[in-house]
């Protein structure tokens, strides 16, 4: 029997609390553009992942492995989990 | 005497360092592939600037993993010196050899400059022949040396006086002006500025020298 394949995307993004100088810039630039009223604007990452795994949940534990120790920099980036079953999960 | 130059994928400032230390102090060195564990005879070991692995994820993300980072954490964890320059820098702060993150210039530049500096050498054995609150010029290249850390965090680097390295007229927007700190021990020192760039009269000045001298003793 085939491994089942899981899609997955994780999102990470600056803290709220971390400058993000190249969200600034593109800000600058939509007003630049004639779009006004963009109040903020934060650059993020989002990470599309393939995963083979027995079940959802041994995916599941990859995935968050994933996300703490390589995908994100938890001092100044949070993450978050969205698994192709509909469920989301993260920090 | 010999100091290992770890080589990544994208490094490019392996043989500045080596022409800092063969060329300029007569100070052997010895270049370490990635891939290799063996730093056996080794005194020193120093990460260069560049742009390791290309920087992809993040700056020093990638490298974290190379085998040759778990000779040098137990090198570190017994003593050995290990000076992190730039992007060296920012792979012991992924490592988690030292504390915080470095992320993106304040004002989106690449800066590359002569940079004023003071230096608090606290622990630091790689500035223990710098005088407390000495003024110093070193050049500095980087896109991404912004250090950023918890209030808290930064409050406990100075308590244990691990900032040894600050800017003079602030250009990254670094919080506590870091441009470079040490571990709690004093024999891990990360940088921003690039200590081998001004060790040779002809390219102008010589404030790096007793820096990578001090390996010497």
């Amino acid at each position: 029997m085939p491994v089942p394949l899981y899609q997955a995307r994780v999102l990470v993004s600056l803290r709220p609390s971390v400058l993000d100088p190249a969200g600034e810039a593109t800000r600058a630039a939509a007003a630049r553009l004639g779009i006004e009223g963009v109040r903020r604007l934060r650059i993020g990452k989002a990470i599309e992942v393939e995963l083979e795994a027995p079940d959802p949940a041994a995916a599941r534990e990859r995935l968050e492995r994933l996300g703490d120790r390589l995908l994100a920099n938890p001092v100044i980036e949070d993450w978050r989990l969205e698994l192709q079953d509909g469920s989301e999960e993260g920090r | 005497m010999t100091v290992g130059i770890v080589v990544f994928p994208g490094s490019n400032c392996d043989r500045d360092v080596r022409w800092a230390l063969e060329g300029c102090l007569g100070i052997p060195t010895r270049f370490l592939w990635h891939e290799e564990r063996d730093l056996g005879g080794l005194d020193a070991v120093v990460l260069p600037g560049g742009f390791s692995y290309g920087d992809y994820l993040r700056c020093g993300a990638i490298a974290r993993f190379a085998p040759v980072l778990e000779e040098v954490c137990s090198f570190a964890a017994a003593g050995g010196p290990v000076l992190g320059i730039c992007n060296g820098f920012q792979v012991l702060t992924e490592l988690g050899l030292l504390p915080g993150a470095l992320t993106r210039n304040r004002d989106l530049h690449f800066l590359c400059q002569p940079q004023p500096l003071r230096v608090s050498p606290g622990p630091c054995t790689w500035l223990r022949s710098y005088g407390d609150e000495e003024a110093i010029t070193l050049p500095i290249a980087h896109g991404e040396g912004r250090f950023q850390i918890d209030p808290q965090g930064l409050a406990e680097l100075e308590d244990r006086h691990q900032v040894v390295l600050r800017y003079g007229d602030n250009p990254n927007g670094s919080v506590g002006d870091v441009a470079g700190l040490c571990n709690a021990r004093g024999n891990v020192l990360g940088l921003m500025p690039h200590p081998e760039r001004a060790c040779d009269p002809a390219t102008g000045g010589l404030d790096g020298r007793r820096l990578l001298a001090s390996v010497l003793g």
